[in-house]
């Protein structure tokens, strides 16, 4: 199992300061993050991508590819990538090159973006928020995997002769997540393809991941890719911890009562009770997570929020020190001990590498070469 | 079968004036749908105990606490009666942050009642320019006679008495909900069962 973490990126006052870190400084602190999350032993780092402040991550892949210089593990990925906004073409291109550059340690997971203005600042409209999502995808899946692509369709110009460069590493395109709180669309897409299916689950009722995970897998077996059991899902999380539960509690309630998203709203305690954040010791947030497959089954990925809210850099370090040392550890063997043989891990550059040399052509594989064979 | 009334109330004081126009409407169709062969269960939802759990779903976008219940109710609901104060001259903030945070479709095609209470008679048109249009958005059947008290109407036997129209309205109300069949109960209404098969993906992608 995968365990790291996952930022938003948001430039926010700390409540207990009234101190807002600059827009340099906050980019700074997100490869300090991202070179502390492999430090501590973390697999993953993803981040958000927004077009709009308070948030810097506008331009992921070049976070990402500086990340992927200052380390030599860590699974870089995204939460999310705007797959409606964004051009494919852009998308194929750029992450593909981030391949390269970090020798296969990238995937990405998908996200059609919730705020309303960025649709018409890259020319779209939010209503159409599924079908860009469809058409995009389907669009980015031929472009890493067909040398030369012709197509048309609704939201693009069309493309004659098109092929998207650099190929992706190893002619093996990164692995996708596609990430949704409550959009059975989203889950079915996912099914759909086999790939993975990353629910949010923060801020929101734990009911709403255990529905669209049922979901998801459910169509995953439909669609022939194996058993439901067997479907590659990832979880989000939001902690905030110290020794003693009590000072995580009081140390962390201005934060939460000033959050973005939530601040302001219910108590501290309601919303522990309401959603998954769990705010407390390390042995009350390892029960807490292993928790979660009671409800969506034995998964592949957990990421947790940690940087968001105006904490300043110094807590967030200290607190994946508890996570990488305390936490992660003990999920790893406790969740590895519950899940049965049969259960795949989340696929990898090399475990898509090693399918890709040990099996027959794929359908996509296949319908390439009938193509270039017709020219 | 019975007919499940449910009578939202935004009153705030207590005793409340709008919560009195309520229990009396409750009552009349109660009444009028008896005196139509139906059986009756009336469930009043008073507002002002959701106030906090209600901003509180403004801010994080989902129902907690007592709120999950008020909302299945709504939706559960053969009708629904709603009663508001005049507060500068529209509902009250109170009144429009329920109705804000149901689904899109929950009120679609249920009979409601409108009704509202103030000081003066000078509101009462509150009921047809804001009542009106937003239950109109929702695509309520809205019943044509919207109740309207003014403090004095509770005193008053005059011509158009109060009684008379809590009686028209409650029976307008009761003629919808009885002429009407019985719809299939609502397997989930709290939302927190599986969900449906979606729409194939190859449909999606056809598009």
């Amino acid at each position: 199992m995968q365990f790291g973490i996952f930022t938003v990126g948001d430039v926010t006052p700390d409540p207990t300061t009234g101190r807002t870190p600059t827009e340099h400084e906050r980019i700074r602190d997100t490869i300090t993050i991202a070179r502390k999350a492999e430090e501590v032993g973390l697999d993953v780092f993803a981040t958000g991508e927004h077009h709009n402040p308070p948030f810097v991550p506008s331009a992921p892949t070049t976070t990402l590819a500086y990340i992927a210089a200052v380390t030599e593990r860590l699974l870089l990925s995204t939460s999310t990538t705007l797959i409606t906004t964004t051009d494919p073409v852009r998308i194929a291109e750029d992450y593909a090159t981030l391949q390269h550059l970090s020798d296969g340690r990238v995937d990405l997971m998908l996200g059609r973006g919730n705020t309303g203005p960025v649709y018409p600042w890259f020319g779209k409209d939010i209503r159409d928020g599924v079908p860009l999502a469809v058409e995009n995808y389907a669009l980015l899946r031929r472009l890493w995997r067909e040398e030369v692509v012709d197509w048309e369709g609704r939201f693009r110009t069309p493309l004659q002769g098109f092929t998207a460069t650099p190929r992706p590493l190893d002619g093996v395109p990164p692995f996708v997540w596609h990430g949704s709180i409550r959009t059975p669309e989203i889950a079915e897409q996912a099914a759909y393809y086999g790939d993975g299916f990353f629910a949010n689950h923060i801020f929101w009722p734990a009911s709403h991941t255990r529905q669209m995970v049922a979901l998801y897998r459910r169509r995953f077996e439909h669609y022939g890719h194996g058993s439901a059991d067997q479907a590659i899902v990832g979880l989000g999380g939001q902690v905030f911890m110290r020794h003693n539960s009590q000072d995580a509690v009081r140390e962390f309630r201005p934060y939460f009562d000033n959050a973005p998203v939530y601040g302001h709203g219910p108590s501290l305690e309601d919303f522990t009770s309401q959603t998954p954040l769990t705010v407390g010791s390390p042995q009350q947030v390892i029960e807490r997570t292993l928790g979660f497959r009671e409800y969506v089954g034995d998964y592949q990925r957990q990421l947790f929020l940690m940087d968001h809210a105006g904490l300043p850099l110094k807590t967030v370090l200290e607190q994946l020190d508890l996570l990488g040392e305390e936490v992660v550890p003990v999920l790893r063997r406790e969740f590895a001990a519950r899940k049965p043989v049969h259960v795949p891990d989340a696929p990898t550059h090399a475990t898509l590498r090693a399918a890709r040399e040990h099996a027959a052509p794929s359908l996509d594989e296949l319908g390439a070469r009938a193509v270039a064979a017709e020219r | 079968m019975t007919r499940h009334v449910v009578v939202v109330s935004a009153g705030l004081g207590v005793p409340s004036s709008t919560r009195l126009l309520a229990d009396r409407l409750a009552a009349a169709t109660e009444a009028s749908l008896a005196a139509l062969g139906e059986s009756v269960a009336t469930r009043i939802v008073e507002l002002r105990p959701l106030a906090h759990p209600l901003a509180d779903h403004l801010l994080t976008g989902f129902p907690a606490g007592d709120l999950v219940e008020a909302v299945a109710a709504i939706r559960r609901a053969d009708a629904v009666i709603a009663v508001t104060p005049v507060f500068s001259a529209s509902y009250s903030g109170l009144f429009k942050s329920f109705f804000d945070v149901l689904e899109p479709g929950t009120l679609a095609g249920t009979p409601v009642l409108l009704a509202a209470t103030a000081g003066t008679a000078r509101h009462s048109l509150a009921l047809e320019h804001a009542l009106r249009p937003l239950f109109a958005y929702h695509r309520a059947l809205t019943v044509p006679t919207a109740v309207f008290a003014a403090s004095e109407d509770f005193g008053s036997a005059a011509d158009g008495r109060l009684a008379d129209r809590v009686a028209r309205a409650a029976g307008e109300l009761a003629d919808l909900v009885a002429g009407r069949p019985l719809g299939p109960e609502d397997p989930d209404p709290d939302g927190l069962d599986d969900l449906d098969e979606p729409e194939p993906f190859e449909t999606l992608l056809g598009r």
